[in-house]
């Protein structure tokens, strides 16, 4: 008995629920050797963010994981007028490192679990070329189409943080809302049925994001606090460069490894979610955009240099 | 004779790369067999998503032999050379050697090298590995394991297997054994990814074909193509409706399937209120479909042609209804675009244009509106449009760039301009100017005639080529980052096909030197303006002569009029060159050429000789005095060829010109009948070698006939 026929009739199937849909993910590659981790407790624009993404993609050291990511795209806000845009949904993300000669089947097997059946549906991998000039990072690969729409990303991690991957590990990142709108036969995100009641039991995606969409579109758009944001922006900078220079191997350490490289990540992180913030605001000029971006690449390249030089990275 | 069939098995390739990985393949592969000295009768190479095949017919079995003789050392040479040629040879002693005996040069060493032919699948299995590894993918990807090794393999997407035979017609085929990045070649491949994953065991082509038909898989690209376009006709007949053919989206759509299966879907007709190119730009672009229209309307109809790669168990209702879904999804979103771009009049847009950055050095998009709007006024008259006009048509111009709808779709760049501007209630004209203002975008594209769009056309061009020029961003070799050669071959096409007469140098000259164009610019202190104009100009000239060549014109006509100095009007140019062809295909056109040739050569020789030119004009005096009758028709023939040409010039009848040119010859052909240019008499002498110079100068009224060939 598959996945999805085991779940069909209750509550907790993914074309009942958002929630049966995330726990049918995480069964299916928990199943498949991956540790389930939890959200990462930053914010991100992406799931490839979560250090278990950027920074265990790097070094030689073999990797499987699984988790939600929920992911802030400040201009993506539509003050919860739109029906397909937010700018806060979750990403569910799986790396698989080195990339297992049969991951395309294994994302088929997980779309299965999940209701999509190959025989009824029509599955295809687009070239999609990944690359995150804030990460320093690029991968080739495809979006999965389901009867034409975009399901899930699937990538070849080839560099990250301006490091070659070897081994090369395979990401893939389902984004949950659509796949559940299109399981739960659903036009509009916060019609969704987040935890599969019915009648007064039933919770939508609505009642628990909607107004979190409408005062977080006002807040990206009108209130966040440019000049508090533009000194975020440099203090994360300091912050960072700092801890990497305090954790680097002084010339007398008999212990070569970094110390800090994960917090100096976090600063990383910091510094890209204020410049995206900046950037909704709008007080970014094109021209500055770019120098932003490359400013953000030289503490995640910094973040990743520092990292192989731990023992997560293999040193 | 034995066939080799080739199959690489791999995760979906991009469609983009398709058709070229399948030449490719055939290509490396061909030419090292012949390299090899296998020669074979045929090849082709096919191209799904998911494997590339190629099959070679008619190869021979081994490669020839080959015997070689390689000449060495005369007998007795110095020891040294004798090494030497052993080396070479690969011999061990000179025993090996053959002595062959030479009348001249005596007795010397042979060597004969036999290398008997190897068997052809070793040669293959030699072959393919490294077609593989250096295989020119325009990306291409580390995977798995091995990933982490120095020189891992490279594909595309990852390789899966590889299947390799190699036998004749009439036998079980062998397989060609070797092996790449850890996989080894096999007689295996598989079917559809979802209709029928399983193995199936392959023989050669034939086999190979049927198996892969039997197991959802259409091998041949172009099949594919049929195919879909095909039923693609088809399902609209049925609706009464016409497919709205687009070659590149049924290439693109080939690549993305092993096993087309066209279906149609629908949306709610309200869509149709949106512009046709927006809903053909939205659902071609996100969702790679087809749309329609009423045959006799010519309008969009509200359907959709979509291409799956599956036979669904419900006859694909649950993908159209999935499709249908997307595509209403994103129909929504571009009219939610239309809509709201609407509520925003263009002029509103202008100021967002001055916080975008045109160009680092160039200022902004607003910067530059300005300059086109000053420039399109000033070329109004020329181009015999309404300044009021042109002006505001610059104005307007760049203002979709900052709308909803462009910001989605960049393609649609004014056309949704000319859209917002009529829905305004814009003049017409201007309208149709914000349209067409990018336009011709290259050789074959539609070139504007209205003469408001005319204006804008020339203005943003010119700002373009004048503006990068001033800031020594040229293009240079197969480099041009901002289309600068699109750019000019627009202006030259928008001056011709219009019949424009604009002097650039006069016009350009004025912009640049004087710097009403050029000041926004940030140039470096004391960049040169008169060479940049210089140099602008001579690019004008070479992208003319490509434009001129395309037409057919010949290049040495082309040259002997860019030869003549101030060719600035483009207009002008074009008609000289072609006077000047249809004069020369004239009997008395070929026997002027014919003449000046002769005169050109006669007073090179002789201007060498003497170290001296023969410039200025012939003593008539003396031809009165002392010159034969010949030499007196030609002075006076040739007075009045070079007077009647420069009038004909000068009235732009260049027709005229070569007929006053045409006039010389009977007076050029009895001048060299009768008349010995080198006398005896010194002082006739130089007179006639100035005759000879004023043929020259004639000619020099219409083109430099130095230059023209024959």
């Amino acid at each position: 008995m598959s996945a999805a026929e085991r779940m069909t009739d209750s509550h907790m199937s993914p074309a009942r629920s958002f929630q049966g849909l995330i726990l049918t993910l995480q069964r299916f590659w928990a199943e498949r050797g991956c540790v389930i981790l939890q959200p990462y407790d930053m914010e991100v624009g992406a799931g490839t963010f979560h250090p278990a993404t950027t920074l265990r993609a790097l070094g030689p050291k073999p990797w499987r994981a699984a988790y939600v990511q929920p992911s802030r795209r400040p201009k993506d806000g539509r003050y919860g007028e739109n029906p397909n845009r937010l700018q806060h949904y979750y990403q569910f993300q799986v790396i698989l490192k080195p990339s297992p000669k049969d991951l395309q089947d294994l994302y088929l097997q997980s779309l299965y679990a999940i209701g999509i059946d190959p025989a009824l549906h029509d599955i295809r991998f687009v070239e999609d070329d990944w690359e995150s000039p804030t990460l320093g990072a690029w991968g080739l690969g495809w979006e999965c189409w389901c009867d034409g729409m975009e399901v899930s990303q699937f990538t070849y991690f080839q560099q990250v943080a301006g490091f070659e991957c070897a081994p090369v590990a395979g990401e893939l990142t389902y984004g949950l809302e659509r796949l559940a709108m299109y399981v739960q036969g659903v036009e509009n995100v916060y019609d969704l049925n987040f935890n599969g009641g019915e009648g007064a039991n039933k919770v939508t995606y609505g009642e628990i994001f909607l107004q979190a969409e409408q005062e977080y579109s006002r807040h990206n758009f009108e209130h966040a606090d440019t000049e508090m944001l533009f000194r975020h922006f440099k203090d994360a900078e300091e912050e960072c460069r700092r801890l990497i220079a305090a954790g680097t191997a002084g010339d007398g350490d008999n212990d070569r490894r970094h110390k800090l490289a994960l917090p100096a990540y976090d600063q990383c992180i910091k510094a890209s979610h204020v410049f995206n913030l900046l950037d909704a605001r709008g007080v970014i000029s094109v021209t500055e955009r770019q120098s932003y971006i490359l400013r953000v690449r030289e503490l995640a390249k910094a973040c990743g240099a520092a990292w192989l030089a731990t023992e997560g990275g293999g040193m | 004779m034995p066939d080799l069939l080739l199959e690489l098995f791999c995760e979906e390739i991009p469609a983009r790369m398709q058709r070229k990985a399948a030449e490719d393949l055939k290509k490396l592969v061909t030419d090292a067999l012949v390299e090899r000295g296998l020669v074979y009768e045929g090849a082709r190479a096919y191209v799904t998503p998911r494997r590339l095949a190629l099959q070679v017919v008619g190869l021979p079995a081994r490669q020839p032999d080959v015997r070689e003789e390689k000449k060495g050392p005369r007998v007795g040479a110095p020891e040294s050379a004798v090494q030497g040629f052993l080396k070479s040879a690969g011999l061990v002693s000179l025993d090996e050697a053959k002595v062959v005996t030479d009348p001249k040069k005596g007795e010397f060493y042979v060597a004969v090298i036999e290398r008997p032919g190897r068997d052809t699948p070793e040669v293959v299995a030699e072959i393919v590995p490294d077609v593989i590894r250096s295989f020119p993918w325009p990306k291409s990807m580390r995977w798995g394991k091995a990933s982490a090794e120095p020189g891992a393999l490279r594909w595309v997407r990852p390789l899966h297997s590889i299947l390799c035979t190699f036998g004749p017609e009439t036998e079980m085929p062998d397989v060609v054994r070797f092996e790449v990045g850890g996989i080894a070649s096999s007689d295996v491949t598989f079917g559809h990814r979802f209709m029928a994953p399983g193995l199936i065991l392959v023989r050669r082509y034939d086999d190979y074909v049927t198996s892969l038909e039997q197991a959802k898989v259409v091998l041949d690209l172009d099949r594919r193509k049929d195919i879909i376009l095909n039923e693609a006709r088809n399902l609209a007949f049925a609706q009464g409706l016409e497919l709205v053919e687009d070659e590149g989206l049924l290439e693109e759509v080939a690549g993305l399937v092993e096993w087309p299966v066209v279906l149609m879907g629908s949306f709610d007709e309200d869509f149709l209120a949106v512009p046709p190119e927006v809903i053909r730009a939205t659902i071609r672009a996100n969702q790679k479909c087809f749309v329609l229209r009423d045959g006799k309307t010519g309008k969009l109809a509200n359907r959709f042609i979509l291409v799956s790669n599956v036979e669904a168990k419900d006859g694909g209702a649950a993908i159209v209804a999935g499709n249908g879904r997307v595509v209403r999804a994103r129909l929504s979103d571009a009219k939610f675009f239309w809509e709201t771009d609407k509520r925003t009049r263009l002029e509103d847009r202008l100021p967002k244009l001055d916080s975008i950055v045109f160009h680092e050095k160039l200022g902004t998009q607003g910067e530059r509106v300005a300059r086109l709007a000053a420039l399109a006024r000033e070329l109004a008259p020329i181009v015999g449009a309404d300044a009021d006009k042109a002006e505001r048509a610059a104005r307007l111009a760049k203002a979709d760039l900052v709308s909803e709808m462009v910001g989605e779709f960049p393609e649609l760049q004014g056309l949704m301009g000319r859209y917002y501007a009529t829905e305004q209630g814009e003049d017409a004209a201007v309208a149709a100017a914000v349209e067409d203002h990018y336009k011709p975008q290259g050789p074959s594209d539609r070139v504007p005639d209205a003469p408001v769009s005319i204006a804008v056309a020339l203005a943003d061009k010119l700002d373009t080529l004048v503006g990068f020029w001033s800031i020594d961003e040229k293009p240079t070799g197969s480099k041009d980052p901002y289309a600068l050669r699109r750019a000019a071959l627009g202006v030259i096409r928008l001056v011709l096909e219009n019949g424009v007469r604009l002097k650039l140098v006069q016009f350009l000259d004025d912009l640049v030197v004087v710097g009403r164009l050029t000041s926004s610019y940030e140039l470096p202190a004391g960049t040169p303006k008169v060479s940049t104009l210089e140099d602008l100009l001579a690019f004008f000239a070479d992208r003319l002569k490509v434009y001129l060549r395309d037409k057919g014109a010949r290049h040495d006509l082309i040259d002997a009029v860019f030869a003549l100095e101030g060719q600035d009007d483009l207009v002008l140019i074009v008609r000289r060159v072609e006077a000047l062809g249809r004069f020369l295909d004239t009997e008395d056109g070929r026997n002027l050429l014919a003449g000046y040739k002769r005169a050109a050569n006669i007073l090179r020789i002789e201007e060498k000789k003497d170290g001296r030119s023969y410039g200025g004009a012939p003593d008539l005096a003396l031809i009165a005095r002392a010159g034969q009758i010949e030499e007196k028709g030609l002075a006076v023939a040739l007075d009045a060829a070079r007077r009647d040409a420069s009038a004909a010039v000068a009235r732009e009848d260049f027709e005229g010109a070569m007929r006053a040119l045409a006039a010389l010859r009977p007076a050029v052909d009895a001048f060299f009948d009768k008349v010995t240019v080198n006398a005896e008499d010194p002082a006739l002498r130089e007179n006639r070698l100035k005759l000879l110079n004023a043929i020259r100068e004639a000619t020099r009224e219409v083109a430099d006939f130095s230059r023209i060939e024959g």
